[in-house]
């Protein structure tokens, strides 16, 4: 549940390098070759995370927040990405805008990001400025001074921002609302962003409440790798977050859960702006989090096998051998909380229609819950996973997310580090079980986007 | 959002925003790639037998080796009439080559664990791979015949054609790339930096497997390349590698001539189109890379809209009014042409009070040019970012070891470049301010009042 722009087999010719397993939950190294990774708790309640990568002077730190827009309160969407904005505003110790111009002095590369589950803040350094950044990100824990001046400005940058993701793009319009719908319950139907009109209304006393209640060092992972090792990080983390005080204890995260799915439900738009239909098909499946016992490997093989990439069933069917498709695939969102997403999709190619191409996935979808995989297609599929694990490591920041996400979603450290023999323990059957449990075309929901005047399906 | 990214003919990728990319995770902001630094990096030049050149950078703490080059050339090198020529070529290296079809190149490239790709800018053809290091002959193997040896077999030029052309078929529909390619014929006229890099239905159907097998034949050449590579492998074992990839091909290319092209500026185009937020892109003039005030230039520009959180422009347009989630300023250097180019997205019925506001910044940078303290906080950020910015994977290194010689830096650029940047004193800068800012700048508004002067 990272950034996954222009996912794989969507874009022209398949981006492959990025697509399969590297958008998904946890990837990386295999047991004997695994870099130390070191894991510890500060008396405080801070979870610490230090993954050693001593080949460049750069260091990442990471502060992910056990918050994301599925806690926010019924008619505040938005509040938790809003508030992530408003921890760039200053503090009772540092004036607005002094911690990004000391990251800037020195080269530094700073971002945040929020999600569903998580709402995480990053630099990266030079391994010399680390202690600084764990005193200002330390600072901003708690000290944050919120003004009506600074909360104005910002609310338009947001809303100006929803304006570019959402409102100006008919995909993003039509994503929002059939997600929405494929979740009838559970927070995961509401936009990150949140919804304009509740956007709007957003203010100084939401703000100021959602700070209080969610940001404190026992509601926290800090994650550190690169050019350091753990000791350092663990007397660096002392003397900074150390000094801020344990917040309440946090109830636990429990949502409304989904009813029982007894229906397929479709979700149509036409507009102009639409140059060329597409469509995609959702269910509701268990997590890595929910799973019983071996089900999301098996759905991440599933969704690999699928719909992976070149090699997987579906481009291969439907893009090339039958050549109805100008993209087509499929992606399973196993780092979550709670129950998530598995979604196939596709686009028309020459003449054909989304009809065509939904009933060719279908088949593909039947002939794998029906007649299984082969041991071949396995064995392939998780040696590809292997290979990203390794992949994997060249990316000092794509590490430190593999960690954060999964700590902020029920997951364990033990998780990443196991999950390559937990995939490799998947059998064929299992696969095929997952794909005859959850894949149910009457438990569905379909969307549909096409060009306003659509002549052609 | 890269609101730098004005470069009309690099934004036909838009549309890999499908249903898909459901809106999971919201970026703050992207900071803007920045250009050059210092470098923890040892770079070893390494000749073949047959006089092959690569930039090596060993390191064996991941089992893997990366490998990236280029080809100059790009879409440009298209001929009239067969636009998209070279898109669709880079589609094909890895569908046959050699001996092996589409389907068994693929078979035999995820057998041994390697990942192929290619992409064509204006400038250029890029491939790069990345393999574990228990397969490298194998995959260099597989290489050499993508390189050499690529079949342009009718099913999968036909194939790819047909996405490319579904991708021409949904920007027909987009307002977005309308404006942006309206834009483009303004800016570059007849020069071919004007073209779609997809080309048209018509000139894209019109391609034959004999054109891709012709541009491949006269831009691929040993003279011609510049290779990168980071990893698992030692220069004795590179320079085999290098003959077998690149050794047999021909030692110089045959390019079209390409004119150098100056932007045209002083005009404004209007894309009106009802839409929430409004685009705005302005289009100064430029500066070359080798040209002896291009650094000043470049702190210049970074001062502007090039920093993160605290350029002239985010602070004025994003800090202080709200008007924009993103705003920022960049220099293009191309082979033909260079400008400097500003870009954001703001509310449409503000959209005439933001372009003024954009305006007033740019004057008083072209008549006061940054302060002492400015240039002194640009030093220190573009110096200490380079290593985080070009050298943090062996993909980035990777890439960053190919544009360097492009760019003809030269080898042991990465510590000059520190020195070139603190020289750079603060009455070079406002000279490089008054050069570049003081000209009627082009402008782009896609938007619902883009029609009465936006």
């Amino acid at each position: 549940m990272m950034l996954i722009p222009g996912r794989g087999a969507s874009a022209p010719f398949r981006a492959v390098l990025t697509a399969a397993f590297m958008a998904v939950p946890l990837a990386f190294a295999t047991a004997e070759e695994a870099p130390q990774v070191e894991h510890f708790t500060l008396d405080n309640g801070l979870e610490v995370v230090v993954i050693p990568d001593r080949r460049a002077p750069v260091v990442t730190q990471m502060v992910w927040y056990k918050v994301g827009s599925a806690d926010e309160e019924p008619g505040k969407s938005g509040i938790a990405h809003f508030f992530e904005h408003l921890m760039f505003k200053g503090t009772s110790n540092h004036g607005p805008g002094e911690f990004s111009a000391r990251i800037a002095e020195i080269g530094g590369r700073e971002n945040a990001f929020t999600s569903y589950d998580y709402t995480a803040y990053f630099q990266q350094v030079a391994p010399g400025e680390l202690k600084t950044m764990m005193e200002f990100e330390a600072d901003r824990m708690r000290n944050l001074i919120l003004t009506d001046d600074v909360i104005g400005p910002e609310r338009d940058v947001i809303i100006e921002e929803r304006n570019s993701r959402v409102e100006n793009s008919p995909e993003s319009l039509h994503g929002e609302e059939v997600n929405a719908t494929l979740y009838q319950n559970h927070p995961y139907r509401f936009p990150v962003i949140g919804w304009m009109q509740e956007i709007e209304q957003l203010n100084r006393e939401d703000a100021t409440e959602f700070y209080d209640r969610f940001y404190a060092p026992n509601n926290a992972v800090l994650v550190v790798a690169g050019d350091v090792d753990a000791a350092t990080v663990r007397n660096l983390a002392e003397e900074t977050y150390g000094l801020v005080e344990r917040g309440p204890d946090l109830p636990p995260r429990i949502r409304p859960v989904e009813p029982e799915q007894n229906t397929s439900r479709i979700v149509e738009m036409s507009d102009p702006r639409v140059g060329v239909a597409s469509y995609s098909k959702r269910w509701v499946v268990p997590s890595y989090t929910t799973a019983e016992d071996g089900e999301a490997e098996a759905l991440d093989l599933l969704s690999e096998i699928l719909g992976g990439g070149v090699r997987s069933r579906i481009y291969q069917e439907l893009i090339v051998r039958q050549g109805i498709a100008s993209s087509a695939g499929a992606y399973y969102q196993g780092t979550s909380l709670d129950d998530t997403a598995f979604v196939v999709y596709g686009s028309p190619r020459g003449d054909s229609t989304i009809e065509d191409v939904e009933r060719a996935i279908d088949e593909e979808i039947a002939k794998v819950a029906e007649d299984g995989i082969s041991e071949d297609e396995l064995a392939k599929a998780k040696k590809r996973a292997t290979r990203s694990m390794i992949f994997a490591r060249d990316d000092q920041s794509g590490m430190a997310r593999i960690y954060g996400s999964t700590l902020t979603t029920g997951g364990t450290v033990e998780d990443v580090l196991e999950w390559p023999e937990r995939i490799d323990a998947v059998s064929a059957d299992d696969v095929k079980r997952v794909a005859a449990r959850y894949l149910d075309q009457r438990r569905s929901v379909t969307g549909y986007l096409r060009p306003e005047k659509d002549d052609r399906s | 959002m890269n609101a730098t990214e004005a470069t009309p003919s690099m934004q036909a990728n838009r549309f890999t925003l499908t249903l898909t990319t459901l809106l999971l995770a919201l970026m703050f902001l992207t900071l803007p790639a920045v250009l050059p630094a210092r470098a923890a990096v040892d770079i070893q030049e390494v000749t073949s037998d047959s006089g092959v050149k690569a930039w090596l950078v060993e390191d064996y703490t991941v089992p893997i080796i990366s490998v990236r080059f280029a080809f100059n050339g790009g879409s440009t090198q298209d001929p009239e009439g067969k636009e998209g020529v070279s898109t669709l070529m880079t589609g094909l290296f890895d569908e046959g080559a050699g001996d092996l079809d589409a389907d068994a190149f693929q078979e035999r490239l995820d057998e041994v664990g390697a990942e192929m790709s290619f992409n064509a800018t204006r400038d250029a053809v890029y491939g790069q791979m990345r393999v574990l290091e228990e397969g490298r002959d194998d995959a260099f193997d597989l290489l050499r015949l993508a390189v050499n040896n690529p079949r342009f077999d009718q099913e999968p030029v036909d194939r790819i054609r047909a996405q490319i052309m579904t991708r021409i078929q949904r920007d027909m529909r987009d307002p977005e790339s309308l404006g942006q390619e309206e834009f483009a014929r303004a800016l570059y006229g007849d020069h071919p930096y004007a073209r779609r890099s997809d080309g048209t239905d018509e000139t894209l159907g019109s391609v034959k497997p004999e054109d891709l097998k012709a541009l491949h034949a006269r831009t691929f050449a040993r003279s011609n390349v510049s290779i990168g590579v980071v990893g698992a492998i030692d220069a004795e074992t590179l320079k085999t590698m290098l003959d077998k990839v690149f050794g047999d091909l021909p030692q110089e290319p045959e390019l079209l001539p390409v004119e150098h092209v100056s932007p045209k500026l002083d005009q404004k185009i209007s894309y009106a189109y009802p839409l929430p937020q409004a685009t705005i892109q302005l289009v100064y003039p430029g500066i070359a890379r080798d040209d002896p005030e291009f650094f000043p230039a470049f702190l210049m520009n970074h001062i502007l809209g090039g920093g993160t959180f605290s350029s002239r422009l985010f602070d004025e347009v994003r800090e202080k009014r709200g008007l924009a989630y993103g705003v920022g300023s960049g220099l293009h250097t191309g082979e033909y042409a260079d400008m400097l180019t500003i870009g954001t997205s703001t509310r449409a019925d503000r959209a005439k009070e933001t372009l003024e506001l954009i305006r007033d910044v740019v004057r008083g940078m072209a008549q006061e040019g940054p302060t002492e303290a400015e240039l002194e906080r640009a030093k220190t950020y573009l110096i200490g970012a380079y290593p985080i910015n070009n050298l943090d994977s062996s993909a980035a290194i990777a890439r960053t070891l190919v544009e360097l010689q492009l760019d003809d830096r030269g080898i042991d650029y990465i510590d000059r470049r520190v020195g070139y940047i603190n020289a750079v004193t603060l009455d070079q800068v406002k000279a490089a301010a008054r050069r570049l800012l003081i000209a009627e700048p082009a402008i782009l508004v896609i938007g619902p009042e883009a029609a009465d002067g936006g």
